[in-house]
Parts: structure tokens; sequence; C-alpha cells
């Protein structure tokens, strides 16, 4: 065991130095990179900051009216109880999309051909539009004409698990994805080695394979939070924020403002609330998992 | 400053796809770019849009479009986001020339913002215009007495449906009273029929249960106050009262387990109500060219019809209506090419098209529609609409148009809460008396 280690040791500083050496590409090649992102990320944005301090209802010029907005919106106990669904909602599909996503990722990572030949087939739900598949699922829980029949969206439990399970359905393949890549960048030799010293199956997983995963983890985690914070055709088409506004999350609860009240303003004021809560978040989670700083997987291997 | 970089590129990637989300629900409209004459008309796409389509190609292909150098290009929008995207629309650059409305409250925002033309000089001096509808009927659309819109579809009174077959394998008669019903409830419930179809996923269907409630309690004046902005109306012991009687209607099961995951815009409820799962259907008389597309058998044979009935002891007549006048066509301030917007309006009072109308189902306002209603596929229902609208001592707008546009979300809101039990009648009363 003691060669590997002093090769990755000395080989680590020379990969790095010689990085440096040939520099990166010059500034220029991020400018359509740059541009495109400003102009459909950064000036929408700054619009919207701007609109939460008008009122306005889409028709004619916005009025300036300081902080009406966002007191309005402090003082609405809709905002908290939309801030709990969404807290709630979020917890719930990350755990429920990561746990499944893992386990089928590690699989899928095997080299046999008939895991390869399902990982297509599992693939497929991603290739669909949100839309598309939230009015398969509208139609197949018909209480009345449906398969599954029974209330499912008129009750506040029912109505939260089956937007958890179609966003699962639907994204789970996509990190299953990732954990299969991040699988198969594992080097063989950890389990060679761990196989020597007796490990079996479920040991090799919980010592080599999760450990090695973390920032995979720490990826998937990342996207499935920002996604379920701005998760909404979903809600729009199954529940519309019902029964009563027990489902309604926070981009729902703008889109009600918007597109039902017309009160841009206020909706605004919510878009930019989820634009700071969901960029926040994601620092927050970079920062616990440590992947900002990237550090290698195999250190000190 | 590479971990920063890194950092910040993930956060605000997080940020873009939510911009990317809101834009995407804002610019849904890019597609109406009008070329030379050419008119965007925007049509709620359900399945009565059929008519319009055609009134369309007949005036493209006539010598007014020709004369007028102008055609129309016809726009289905689907079902309940029609007001949202017809705003987004009319605060875009690319705004239809002519829209389909429902008048009063549901223009307002546009007319306050001087987007519409304002209707009254132009039908005064076009006799087609002028003579061609029931004056009431162009008023009741009309803002502070201004037109602005033509009637371009049937009239529209909420009425209680109802499967024939069910009723008469069951024995019974359709209720004219509240007890009645009530009798009759319990008798569909032990044959395992639920009592009504509601599709209680679109919440307007559930406004039209508190309206007549309301109005057969205590009478049209307690929704006129209310709708006159004054939010302590809503206090009225018959708004209390009417939240009671859904409450233990709800509680009964009288709308079935799952009314609120069924809709009424993909079919759901009315399915119920051809299958005879469902005996009743509280509904406006759309349901009748909606059967017709959906189940002609049974539209033709077996879908009965009556007012909704008397409160017992309560202050309403059972011949006042809830529902919607008509719908209008408004004409965009905006428009490149008017003439050839008013040559179109002007198609919509003629023969021909109050006979497309009538074919469909369909009860139209204009003037010469009395007279044709024998050709109706159905004049038993054309009639009965006829006169219980011409009959009725009072005719209440829907409340979602009827009431200023900042109460309607909230007001549909605190209605499908009641129904969900989510809120206590009382509470339902204290919810709209804090409506600002």
């Amino acid at each position: 065991m003691t060669e590997p280690v002093t090769k990755s040791v000395d080989a680590a500083p020379k990969a790095g130095v010689q990085a440096t050496r040939v520099g990166r590409p010059h500034a220029s090649w991020a400018l359509p990179g740059v541009l495109f992102f400003m102009f459909f990320a950064v000036a929408p944005m700054a619009l919207a900051v701007y609109l939460s301090f008008t009122e306005w209802n889409g028709l004619g010029d916005p009025r300036f009216v300081g902080l009406d907005n966002w007191q309005n919106l402090v003082g609405d106990p809709r905002l908290t109880q939309s801030l709990t669904v969404t807290v709630l909602m979020t917890v719930v599909s990350w755990a429920f999309q990561t746990v499944i996503a893992l386990l089928l990722g590690v699989w899928a990572a095997g080299k046999q051909r008939n895991r390869a030949i399902l990982s297509a087939v599992f693939f497929v739900p991603f290739l669909l539009s949100s839309t598309a598949i939230a009015l398969l699922f509208f139609a197949l829980l018909d209480p009345n004409f449906g398969v599954i029949k029974g209330d499912t969206l008129g009750t506040t439990s029912g109505a939260f698990l089956a937007i958890i399970f179609v966003g699962g359905w639907q994204f789970i393949p996509f990190h299953t994805l990732i954990y299969q890549g991040g699988a198969r960048q594992i080097p063989e030799v950890l389990y060679q080695a761990a196989a020597i010293d007796g490990a079996g199956r479920v040991r090799q997983f919980f010592s080599i394979t999760l450990p090695q995963l973390r920032h995979t983890m720490a990826m998937s985690s990342v996207l499935m939070v920002v996604g379920s914070l701005t998760y909404f055709e979903t809600v729009l088409i199954l529940t519309q924020g019902g029964p009563g506004t027990d489902t309604a999350i926070l981009p729902y609860l703008m889109y009600e403002a918007g597109f039902k009240s017309y009160d841009f303003g206020y909706a605004s004021a919510v878009a930019t609330f989820l634009v700071v809560a969901a960029t926040g978040l994601s620092l927050l989670m970079v920062r616990i998992t440590g992947f900002g700083s990237m550090r290698s997987v195999r250190e000190g291997m | 400053m590479e971990s920063y970089s890194r950092r910040w590129f993930l956060g605000v990637s997080g940020a873009t796809m939510l911009t990317a989300g809101l834009t995407a629900c804002g610019s849904s409209d890019s597609d109406s770019g009008k070329s030379g004459g050419q008119l965007t008309a925007f049509v709620w796409g359900d399945d009565a849009a059929k008519i319009q389509e055609d009134a369309v190609r007949k005036f493209n292909a006539s010598s007014a479009a020709k004369k007028t150098g102008g055609t129309i290009k016809l726009q289905r929008i689907p079902g309940s986001d029609y007001p949202a995207k017809l705003r987004t629309a009319m605060g875009s650059p690319s705004a239809p020339d002519l829209f389909f409305n429902w008048g009063g409250g549901s223009i307002k925002a546009y007319v306050d913002a001087d987007q519409l033309i304002d209707l009254h000089d132009i039908i005064e001096s076009t006799p087609a215009l002028k003579n061609g509808f029931l004056p009431s009927i162009i008023q009741s659309g009309a803002l502070e007495g201004r037109p602005y819109g033509i009637p371009m579809r049937g009239m529209q009174p909420v009425l209680l449906f109802f499967n024939k077959k069910v009723f008469k394998d069951a024995g019974l008669e359709p209720p004219t009273s509240w007890t009645q019903l009530l009798d009759i409830n319990k008798k569909f419930k032990s044959r395992g029929i639920q009592p009504f179809a509601l599709g209680g996923a679109d919440k307007w269907t559930e406004l039209m249960w508190v309206s007549y409630l309301v109005d057969r309690i205590g009478g049209p004046e307690v929704f006129r106050k209310i709708q006159g902005g004054d939010a302590s109306a809503w206090g009225d012991p018959a708004v209390l009262r009417a939240a009671e009687e859904i409450k233990s209607l709800v509680d009964d099961e009288a709308f079935g387990k799952g009314f609120s995951s069924v809709q009424y815009n993909n079919g759901g409820a009315s399915t119920l109500l051809a299958k005879g799962k469902a005996a009743m259907h509280l509904m406006g008389s759309w349901e009748y060219p909606t059967q017709l597309g959906k189940f002609k058998d049974f539209a033709e044979n077996d879908l009965g019809w009556v007012a909704f009935p008397a409160y017992d002891g309560g202050a309403g007549d059972i011949k006042n209506v809830v529902g919607n006048p008509t719908n209008y066509w408004s004409v965009s301030a905006r428009t490149k090419n008017r003439e050839a917007a008013i040559e179109f309006l002007k198609t919509c009072a003629s023969e021909e098209y109050t006979k497309a109308l009538i074919a469909n189902g369909d009860i139209p306002t204009t003037a010469n529609a009395g007279a044709l209603l024998e050709d109706s596929p159905n004049p038993e229902f054309a009639k009965f609409q006829y006169e219980l609208v011409q009959n009725a001592p009072a005719f209440t707008l829907s409340w979602d148009q009827a009431v200023k546009p900042d109460w309607s979300a909230p007001m549909l809101t605190e209605i499908d809460k009641l129904f969900l039990g989510q809120s206590s009648p009382k509470e339902f009363v204290t919810a709209l008396k804090g409506l600002k």
C-alpha cells in the first residue's frame, strides 16, 4: 500500500504547477456566457427587485410605493404557511430522491449489460416535460375515473405526497445519472483492497462508496434543494396550491399574486425573497459540505 | 478568489433557474405578431369556440374583409389560463386586437388603463349594431354606462342540471325547495348515487352554490351591497346561513368524497352526471353544449334542467338568476385596423351567426334570436332559458366577475376553504369581512 501513496503525493503538486504555468483561457472567452447570463438572469432579476417597490397591475406604468409590498409580505400569514410548506417539501423530497437515486445510481454503475439497458429505460421520465407528467398523474389520480380511486389530491397529506412523488418520479433519473457517474469514478483498487481485508458488500458500500460519493451527493443535493424551491408546474397542475392553500409553495404564491390577483408588485417581492433565500441556502450548503473548496476525495490515499 | 467565484456561480445559477421560471410565465405570448392588416383575436378555448372559428373563416373570405384589408387570426386560449394570458398580452406590445371577455369587472383594469375602444358612438352610428342586440345585454357588460363590448355568445344563467334517467330509476322529481333537495339527497345516497357533481378543483364551480344560496336566503340585495365594495356587507346573516348549509351538504357527502380533485374544465364533473354517477350538477348553461360535445346521446335524451330551488322562508325569489349575461368581444385601442374590427363585430348580429349559436345549443342575445329559437337542437331548453332570463326579477353577475378584481382570488380561496372544511362558516364570514 505504500507505493500508490508516494506516487500520488508526488504527482499532485506537479499537476498543480503545470496548470498555473499553462495559464487559463483569456477572460474574453467568458463573454458570450456572461452576456447571456446578464440578459436572461441578471436583468430580469433587477427588474423584479425594482417592481417589488412598485404597485403594478400589468397595464400602464408601475407606481412607486416604497416598502409597502415588503411590509405586506412580512405581515402576510400566507407567507409563513407557504414558507413552512416549501421547507417541508424541500426536505422530504430531498430525502426521498437522494435515497432512491443513490441506490439506483450505484447499482447502475455496474458494467453488466442488463443494467445499462435498464438505466436507459429509467432515464425516460426525465425526458418528458413536467407539464405532461403532471397532467398524466392528474388523470391517474382522478377520484372517479382514475387508476388510483380515492380523494388523493383533496386531502392535505395526499396532495403533499402526490407532489413529492411526481417530482421524484421525474427527477430521480437525473440524480441517478449523477450518482452513476460518481460511482464509476471510484477506483477499483479500493474495493479490491477492501475485499482482501474481508469487507463484505454492505461494509464496502458504507466505508468506500458512500464516503467517495461525498461531493457527488453535495452537488446533487444543491440541485435538488434549489430545484424544489422553484418547483412550480406540478403544483399548478396537480393541486393549484390546494386543498385550500395547503400546498401553496412560494413559487405558487408568487404566481397567484401575479397572475390571479394581478398584483405584480407583491409578486415581485415574493420573487425577490425567493432569489435571496435560494441563493443564501445554496451558498450555505456549499460551505457546509466543503464542496466549494473542491478538495480531492482521494486526499491522503 | 477561485473558490469564491465557483460558489458565486453555483448560487447565482440557482437564481437563474428561478428567474427563468418567472420570465417563462410572463413571456408566453410572442407569436401574435401582426403582418399588414391582420388582426389577432383571443377567444376562450372551450367546445363552443368552433362557432367563432367558423365566423372568422367566413369573415376572412368576405368582401368586408377585402374592403378593409384586414383578416383575423383567431387564437384559442385554453380554459382557466385565459384571464392571465390576456392580461400578459395586453401589457405587452403584442396585444390582441379583439378579445373575449365577461364584461363588467373583467375588463375594468383595461378600461382604467385606456386600452379599450369606447364603443358607444360606433354602436349609435351603426344600425347593424344598434338594433342588432337586446339593449339590456349590451348595457350589462358596460362600465359606468359606456359599452366596451359586443355580445358574441349566448346568455349563461346557472341552472340545476339533472340526469333524467337516474331520477326516473329512483322514482324522484327534481327539487323545487331546499327541504325537498335535502330529502332527495338522502334517497340518492341510500341508492349509492352521489347527489351532486361538483368540479371542486376549479373554485368557481363552488362559487355558484354560495351565490345561489345567498340569493335564495337573503335576496339579491345582499350581494348588491357586497359588490359595492363594502366588506362589512359580508356580515349579513344570509352569508353565514348559506355557509352553514354548504358545510352540512359537504359533511353529508352530497358532493361525493373526492369533489376537490374533480375538475370542470377537463370534463370531469360533466362526465359524472352523464354516466349517472351523480344525479345533479349546478352549472352554467354552457353545460348543455359541453354535454352535447362530449356525450351526444345523453345530452339529447337524458339531460334535464330546473331553476335553483327556493329556500324555505328565504327572502329570494326562485325566479332570480345568477350567471353571466353573455360574453363580449372588446376592441383594443391599439388596433391598427379599426374598420376591419368593426366589420367583424357586425357579423355577430347577423342571422347566420345567430343561427350557428342556436345550432350549438346557445341562446343568443341578438334581437332576432327569439324568432329563431325553434331551430335550436333543443327548443325546449332554449325557451326555458330565454324565459327564465326574461322573467328574472334580478340577474346577479357571477361574483368573481362582479366584485373588484383584487377581491376575486382571495374570495374564491375562502370559498374553497369552506368547502374543504378548513374554515368553519363563522371563520369564512370573518375572513371575507377582512378583505381589503
